[in-house]
């Protein structure tokens, strides 16, 4: 299944194959997509499948903080990524790594959050209004003096995404950003990305398993599996997939549902997404 | 097994982690721990295993006092799972980490050699023997530490956040090791704020918030009373959201499985028809 592109994508990448140095196979092989800009794309696909690798291309630390092998075409932001150095990315593309312990560095979350904006050179008014309201949208606001490193996991992990959110990159790539966060924290922080998305025009790209949470934002679907996109599309037409099934992702509860019913001799249409989709088709249903 | 009476815990720091909790663990059950970040989840299980002592009140295992206890013995009895594997694992191989605390606690080494075979088996790492636990990947990571601790057989094993950073094939394998153990007897204590996979499990509900405990009783009760959930920060399953949008209708809200939901609206749709 591939997706026909109306546009130029915001990245591109073409026969995209990368090796760790080392590595005896390559960790993403003959990978081949565009992302639109301005889209909210869900990256999944079970462990070890290249997600988080891909997600390092994105932003330059493949190649050139990873070294290896790269071969084939990539693409971001009208950059050619081999080309230019991570500190020209960083500008564009914001990274939130999947283990906050391996980002966060400063004395103090608030310069934590400063960092980014202080290599921009930002005003120093500008810079501490952008920190309030990252510090404030993450719901931080009261750590703002306290060490990174004496957080918990869940707080470390709105530091990190406070940080990427201050520098408003056109592209913010999210790897597992919620996991050791609860579920109404972790709803919150996915409404506050896709707010950014539908205001600023950010591209987002989340690399989540817990779809019945995410799947929702999602305008555009990708799944991976050993290295390889198996799947590229829009989310209804992915989580009906027989593919996306036997591969055990997490399909929502809400299409399970659907499938169960339909398998049952049920005339459904659609295929809900989320809990309020399957309320409200059911109620239509139900009306009748 | 495992009685806490009125626990108060302060950290050096100065926060109040546990405010008077009491809670009745017995024999053989079942418990999942949910609740908010910082709701005192983590600090209430570490008692079980005399990690933590309580400041104020008690906490027996089989009857006597933690505080009479050595952490050594009561870890025979009361095996803790760490939410990240690498505080826990740290020999050359997995082996190796397996057979640490079965010579801990004294075993002959015939039984060391039998148990470790045993325990790299019952979680399919039997390939792994000789390889270096930090060679691995972080699921099966958390599956040496998880045999590591089954090994000496303890009659109640811990795990904190089991499915953090787990894929839904690795979620589901772990869901069904977990029912397997629970049915051979074993008390099982989980520390989790994953709804669908408590959902799916179907244990005893213990919900904490700030401190204190704010409900307890079968998910199918807990996960689905809105208040109840909404103190505890956690969100209803998603099916039982889909259910809380029709009660109008007549329909139960009180329904967290997949196929339970699918059969309360067939007959529904088959009582329409009649």
């Amino acid at each position: 299944m591939r997706r026909r592109h109306k546009t130029l994508g915001v990245i591109e990448t073409q026969s995209l194959t990368y090796t760790y140095p080392g590595g005896n196979k390559p960790s993403l092989r003959d990978v081949s997509l565009t992302i639109e800009k301005g889209e909210f794309v869900i990256l999944t696909g079970p462990s070890g499948c290249g997600k988080t690798t891909l997600c390092r291309c994105s932003n330059g630390l493949i190649p050139h903080f990873y070294g290896g092998e790269l071969k084939g075409e990539l693409k971001v932001a009208g950059l050619n990524v081999s080309e230019h150095p991570i500190y020209e990315m960083a500008k564009r593309v914001g990274l939130v790594f999947q283990n906050p312990e391996n980002q966060l560095f400063a004395l103090s979350v608030e310069k934590d959050v400063a960092f980014g904006l202080e290599n921009l050179s930002m005003p120093r008014d500008d810079m501490r209004k952008r920190v309030d309201w990252a510090l404030q949208i993450t719901d931080i606001e009261e750590l703002r003096e306290r060490a990174p490193h004496e957080l918990s996991g869940g707080q470390q992990q709105r530091v990190a995404i406070s940080s990427v959110l201050a520098m408003q990159p056109e592209i913010m790539i999210f790897d597992e950003p919620t996991s050791f966060l609860d579920p109404l924290g972790a709803q919150k922080i996915f409404e506050v990305i896709n707010d950014l998305k539908n205001k600023l025009g950010v591209t987002v790209i989340l690399v989540e398993h817990r779809l019945d949470l995410a799947a929702r934002y999602a305008d555009h679907v990708i799944i991976m599996d050993e290295g390889k996109i198996v799947l590229d599309g829009e989310p209804r037409e992915i989580f009906n997939s027989e593919t996306a099934w036997l591969l055990g992702v997490g399909v929502p509860k809400a299409v399970r549902l659907w499938h169960l019913l339909q398998e049952n001799g049920l005339v459904l249409e659609g295929t809900p997404v989320s809990s309020e989709e399957a309320t409200r088709f059911l109620r239509e249903v139900l009306k009748r | 097994m495992i009685e806490v009476r009125d626990v108060y815990f302060t950290y050096p720091t100065g926060v109040e982690a546990l405010k008077g909790v009491s809670l009745t663990i017995g024999d053989g059950e079942f418990v999942a721990v949910m609740g908010q970040n910082g709701a005192g989840k983590t600090t209430l299980v570490k008692h079980f295993n005399g990690l933590l002592k309580p400041a104020r009140g008690e906490v027996l295992v089989d009857g006597v006092s933690t505080r009479d206890m050595s952490v050594a013995k009561l870890a025979r009895k009361v095996g803790f799972v760490f939410q990240n594997p690498d505080h826990q694992l740290f020999c050359e191989t997995v082996e190796e980490e397996i057979a640490f605390g079965l010579r801990n606690f004294g075993f002959e080494a015939a039984t060391v050699e039998k148990r470790v075979d045993w325990a790299l088996n019952l979680l399919d790492l039997t390939e792994y023997r000789k390889t270096s636990p930090f060679m691995l990947s972080g699921g099966e990571r958390k599956r040496v530490a998880l045999a590591s601790v089954l090994a000496w057989d303890p009659k109640a094993v811990i795990l904190d956040e089991p499915t953090i950073g787990q894929d839904h094939r690795q979620k589901e394998n772990l869901r069904q090791f977990i029912v397997q153990l629970n049915g051979q007897g074993k008390t099982v204590v989980v520390v989790t704020h994953d709804v669908e996979f408590v959902a799916e499990c179907n244990p005893r509900v213990v919900l904490m918030s700030e401190g204190k405990i704010v409900a307890e009783g079968e998910a199918k009760k807990t996960l689905t009373d809105t208040t109840l959930t909404l103190a505890a920060s956690i969100v209803p399953p998603q099916i039982t959201q889909i259910f809380l949008g029709l009660t109008d209708f007549g329909l139960p809200i009180d329904v967290i499985d997949v196929s339970e939901a699918k059969r309360i609206l067939l007959d529904y749709f088959e009582g329409m028809k009649r």
